[in-house]
């Protein structure tokens, strides 16, 4: 119960003490043979002679795998989750990464076994479950981001912006014409121009203006007939909205080009405005953004791509659909022809323009359920809500540290707030140093160096899940480095102080790789 | 660190040094320096044909990427081995790690780089 | 709003901190010809219990209970419950990317770890930290050779999983990249060798051949190898059910190994998120995709593990990198990490031995029905076979429905040729009562008048 009274009672000590970690080696190192963690049950068939059955294709030599016990491996993971930093222990403030709370009934319920074991060719008469559970996404997807159509197939957000880029190839080849290039600002994530050169587009740079936004004359200048789209982050990596938008997709519709949106930023929209509403084509969604399922330590996530209705015949197949009849409309049913009831969903794969599958199955089924878990537990009301929270939190830790820190833009913030570390350069402490000294403090950094737009970038998203307390031990924890940086500059240099590793050497990783354990001599 | 005098020095903080028609390329203190660690350098093969202010390779440090351009026309004869075990050489000898050689098809194009005098004035303004 | 830290006294006071009135104020950037003035057309708010409700519901529709026998590429074997156990601990399930080492050793080791156990069993020098899944993961495999060898053709094996070539021309349309299918040998179901030898020629990158592939009998590699390898292209092996290395030699003679991990552990949930991982030969590893860790020391020499090689990425080549693939497959990757420790050397050998015991019964007793018979008998097959009925599968699999058995997939989808040919996954999870039901049920068909 943290209070910024004088009278609060006991001196609260901040958000971290040094404790102790317990060391691990690696599994082959803990190994040792004869040791087992596993019981097949016996055999209710009769054994077969491997070597005689498989001939030349037999393996002789098994491959080095540990041999431990089960407390041993329940150990082994237990004291690795020890180290690392998690939602679950505090506040992540990394940009346009929207680390939000992961609630825990998501887990619950993707492990339902229904749906938990469901074989993707399972026949439609058996999936009608998940089946619903997709429709639902989708038609709940389309509401938010003001779309026409949808497809889950993408597994991430990078994997959906391919996608999307495909689906603005294949309109305009349509046309008679697949274009050259794409327009993407300087302040654009990397997935971007990699999607783009990927799609074999050639990348055109637009340079921000000195707002961090989009200038329109240059833009008008620059789009022409060779234009395919403008890949577009709203609000920008700086955190502000782009209250050009809708003028901005005028100029490229009028050169019959397209708008596509990276739709990493959602966090600040939904609920409050639409995409499809103003003037967006086709964009993506990070279920693993906005719609709080894990992280996991670097995935899995989803990307979702939502689409006007122009593209929606471009979709990756196969797409949800109902039957009408007993024999529905182009409908592959993996098995069970014939027992279609009127209305049952399935899945269409009679779609003569799409672009094609961009992965086997249907997507990631497990984000799906948890990001819907996620939904019905807000309703239109809780969506509302967690995006006036996430752009207050951001507001509230811009209006307590711009004083101390310098801020590039002047423009209001949305649910992120970009500072630069020219202030503390000054006395030659970079925003990599101020990001590994706060982890002293008890946080993750915050995205260093990032946008390129700005020299030295501290790029700080708060989300909704942080209370006023948190959001506190963060003020405190960065005003009290700013006086670091004036005071004792070495000390934040050569953070972080209290971690079981120190810095580690990245150049010898890179100069001499070692990406794999191996036996000694 | 000083800038040899009898180098020539391109925008993109290469430098040449000529003998006859064979000129030896390298990166200057400058670059290195903004590069950092260097871990890796990706070298053309020998008998490559290079073009002037096309690229012929890259050098990365961990954190970056950095194309290299050829301040001259012609053809790789050599390429340092050394380079790929060791890539601190550059860091820590710059003007004295070479990356490759070139026959250069005509040599009085080096004399349309910069100088020493020219590049330091150059690298002042970048700064 | 159970998941909002904050009451609404702390919001007003917030608001008076920041200097806005309202909230509103915040939002005014957005023009009001597009600010909602209503909220979202979405199911109202759900207490938990309601949400629990929900989705019990439908997996309750989604009809459990069911024996099945389907594989083609999603394979479901038992996964042992130390594994959920120790993957929602909060420290690994709500982690972020270790990009940031020095508080994330515990997901950058278990990844060390994983790569480690990849090489092992496929026998390659390097294995990333995962890709999305196998049939991204072969694309980009493709890919790769493109980049490495500056060709730009690719010979693929018609009996690579049908929805992995799917992704395959997909990628490829928008690469320039060439690909010619080559048939297989009616005996045996494995690429007609012939055929490959004539495909491939000094343009070719990439051959792309599964193994054991979709009709799941095992592919001589070494002669594949040796057809590629003559044409100086380079030999990839999509792996689509891992299991199979525990008893399968590992295809040491591929210059990079795709495969779907997806039987180390994760549950099926409806075809994903799985687990895909790309493996290559130590020379190619500056084109391979992907995270990697390396291990490396501290200030103090302790030893630690880094994200490296990370020129390679997006969020430093951009337009120049080798993929744009951002996310890899960390929970579902330390799964995968889990399932392989606690079977271990022995496990995975006795557990592809239980496998193939069970495939082998199964193929014998199916067959042994009236009407039923075997293909491609003529090689080596690890849990799956293809099974060709006189009745139409489309009959006697709604009889096996009825029963509450899900019998194999149709190939007439993607194989015509193969006419009512069905393929069957028999792992060790398949009982041999629910077996000999199969065969009682397929052996019920109606006699021809």
């Amino acid at each position: 119960m943290a209070t910024n009274t004088e009278n609060s009672g006991p001196r609260t000590l901040g958000k971290v003490r040094p404790h102790q970690t317990q060391n691990e080696a690696l599994v082959f190192e803990k190994s040792s043979p004869g040791k087992r963690a596993y019981k097949m049950p016996p055999l209710d068939v009769p054994a077969v002679d491997a070597a005689a059955l498989l001939g030349a294709a037999h393996r002789d030599t098994p491959g080095l795998l540990p041999e431990l016990s089960e407390i041993e491996i329940i150990r082994h993971f237990t004291r690795l989750s020890t180290w690392n930093y998690a939602i679950d222990l505090g506040m992540y403030p990394l940009g346009s990464c929207t680390m939000k709370y992961n609630p825990r009934v998501n887990e619950a319920v993707a492990r339902i076994e229904g749906l938990a074991e469901a074989h993707p060719y399972r026949p439609d008469s058996l999936a009608q479950g998940v089946l619903e559970i997709i429709e639902l996404l989708q038609r709940c997807l389309i509401e938010i981001t003001g779309m026409d159509a949808i497809t889950l197939q993408p597994a991430a957000g990078a994997h959906g912006e391919l996608t999307g880029i495909m689906l603005v190839r294949a309109w305009h080849e349509s046309q008679g014409n697949a274009r050259r290039k794409v327009l993407i600002p300087d302040s654009a994530h990397g997935t971007n121009p990699a999607t783009a050169a990927i799609s074999g587009y050639t990348v055109e740079n637009l340079k921000s203006n000195a707002e961090g936004g989009i200038d329109l004359e240059a833009l008008a200048a620059q789009v022409d007939e060779e234009t395919t789209a403008l890949m577009l982050t709203n609000p920008s990596t700086i955190g502000v909205f782009e209250s050009q938008i809708h003028k901005i997709a005028d100029i490229l519709h009028a050169k019959g080009a397209l708008l596509y949106m990276d739709g990493a930023n959602m966090n600040a929209l939904v609920g409050k405005t639409r995409p499809g509403d103003f003037g967006v084509d086709v964009m993506h969604l990070n279920l693993h953004k906005t719609f709080s399922t894990p992280h996991g330590g670097g995935g899995p996530g989803s990307g979702p791509v939502a689409c006007k209705a122009f593209l929606e015949p471009f979709l990756p197949i196969p797409v949800l659909a109902r039957r009408t009849g007993i024999d529905g409309p182009g409908t592959r049913d993996s098995g069970t022809k014939g027992t279609g009831t009127t209305g049952q969903l399935c899945w269409n794969y009679d779609r003569p323009r799409s672009i094609g599958r961009v992965r086997a199955f249907y997507g990631n089924t497990g984000m799906f359920i948890r990001a819907l878990a996620y939904i019905l537990a807000n309703g239109p009301d809780g969506l509302r809500q967690t995006t006036e929270d996430a752009v207050l939190n951001a507001n509230y830790i811009r209006a307590k540290l711009e004083d101390l820190y310098e801020l590039p833009y002047k423009t209001s913030s949305m649910h992120e707030v970009v500072f630069s570390d020219k202030r503390q350069a000054a006395r030659g402490v970079k925003t990599g140093d101020i990001a590994k000294r706060l982890i002293d403090y008890g946080f993750h950094p915050y995205t260093v160096s990032f946008p390129m737009i700005v020299h030295g970038a501290l790029m700080i998203e708060p989300t909704e899940s942080e209370s006023r307390e948190e959001l506190d031990l963060f003020i405190e924890a960065m005003r009290s480095i700013a006086r670091e940086v004036e005071e004792n500059p070495e000390l934040v240099k050569t953070a972080p102080h209290s971690t079981r590793v120190s810095r580690l050497d990245e150049v010898r990783a890179a100069r001499k790789p070692i990406l794999r354990w191996r036996p000694s001599e | 660190m000083a800038y040899p005098t009898n180098y020539r020095y391109t925008r993109e903080h290469e430098w040449i040094s000529l003998t006859g028609s064979i000129g030896t390329i390298g990166i200057t203190d400058y670059a290195q320096n903004s590069l950092g660690d260097i871990v890796y350098v990706d070298l053309p093969k020998v008998g490559d044909a290079v073009t002037a202010n096309a690229t012929f390779g890259s050098v990365e440090s961990v954190k970056a990427v950095s194309d290299l351009y050829s301040p001259v026309t012609g053809t790789v004869t050599a390429i340092n081995e050394e380079l790929k075990t060791s890539p601190d050489k550059i860091n820590e000898t710059p003007h004295d790690t070479w990356i490759i050689k070139v026959e250069v098809a005509d040599p009085a194009q080096v004399n349309s780089l910069m100088d020493a005098a020219a590049y330091e004035a150059f690298i002042a303004v970048e700064q | 709003m159970r998941y909002l830290p904050k009451s609404p006294a702390e919001r007003l006071a917030m608001l008076a901190e920041v200097g806005a009135a309202s909230i509103d104020d915040l939002f005014e950037v957005i023009p009001a010809e597009y600010r909602l003035t209503h909220d979202l057309d979405v199911p109202r708010q759900q207490a938990e219990s309601e949400i629990v409700d929900y989705f019990r519901a439908a997996g309750e529709k989604n009809a459990t209970g069911y024996a099945s026998f389907l594989g083609a590429g999603a394979y479901r074997h038992y996964r042992p419950v130390v594994i959920d156990s120790l993957v929602q601990r909060g420290e690994f399930l709500t982690s972020y990317t270790p990009y940031q080492a020095e508080i994330t050793q515990g997901t950058l080791q278990a990844i060390f770890e994983f790569q480690t156990m990849i090489a092992e069993l496929t026998g390659m020098d390097v294995a990333n930290a995962s890709m999305y899944d196998g049939s991204t993961g072969a694309a980009e495999a493709v890919m790769m050779a493109v980049r490495v060898t500056g060709r730009h053709k690719a010979v693929v094996a018609k009996t690579v999983h049908p929805e992995y070539r799917e992704v395959l021309a997909t990628y490829a349309k928008h690469q320039g990249l060439h690909t010619t299918l080559v048939g297989y040998d009616s005996k045996t179901g494995r690429i007609d060798l012939a055929a490959l030898e004539a495909a491939v020629t000094d343009e070719t990158a990439a051959v792309l051949v599964q193994s054991p592939d979709f009709f799941g009998v095992i592919e001589d590699i070494p002669a594949i190898a040796e057809i590629a390898h003559a044409k100086g292209a380079l030999l990839v092996v999509s792996i689509a059910e891992a299991v199979s290395l525990g008893v399968v030699r590992p295809p040491v003679e591929a210059d990079i190994v795709n495969m779907e991990a997806q039987s180390f552990g994760v549950a099926l949930s409806y075809g994903g998120p799985f687990c895909g991982v790309i493996a290559a030969k130590e020379k190619f590893v500056r084109q391979m995709p992907g995270r990697l860790v390396g291990q490396t020391v501290d200030s103090t020499g302790y030893r630690g593990f880094v994200l490296t090689l990370a020129t390679r990425e997006q969020h430093i080549r951009r337009e120049k990198a080798t993929s744009n693939i951002c996310t890899n497959q960390a929970l579902v990757a330390l799964m995968a990490t889990i399932f392989l420790t606690v079977y271990g050397k022995e496990g995975i050998r006795e557990l592809a031995e239980h496998n193939l015991a069970k495939a082998h019964y199964a193929a014998e007793t199916l067959a042994a029905q009236p009407g039923a018979k075997l293909l491609f008998t003529g090689a080596p097959r690890f849990h799956e076979f293809v099974l060709q009925t006189e009745e139409a599968p489309a009959a006697w699999s709604q009889r096996l429905l009825d029963a509450k058995i899900v019998g194999g997939i149709e190939l007439s989808r993607w194989y015509p040729e193969l006419g009512n040919a069905t393929l069957w996954c028999a792992t060790e999870v398949i009982t041999r009562e629910q077996i000999d039901a199969a065969a009682k049920v397929l052996a019920a068909a109606p006699v021809e008048a």
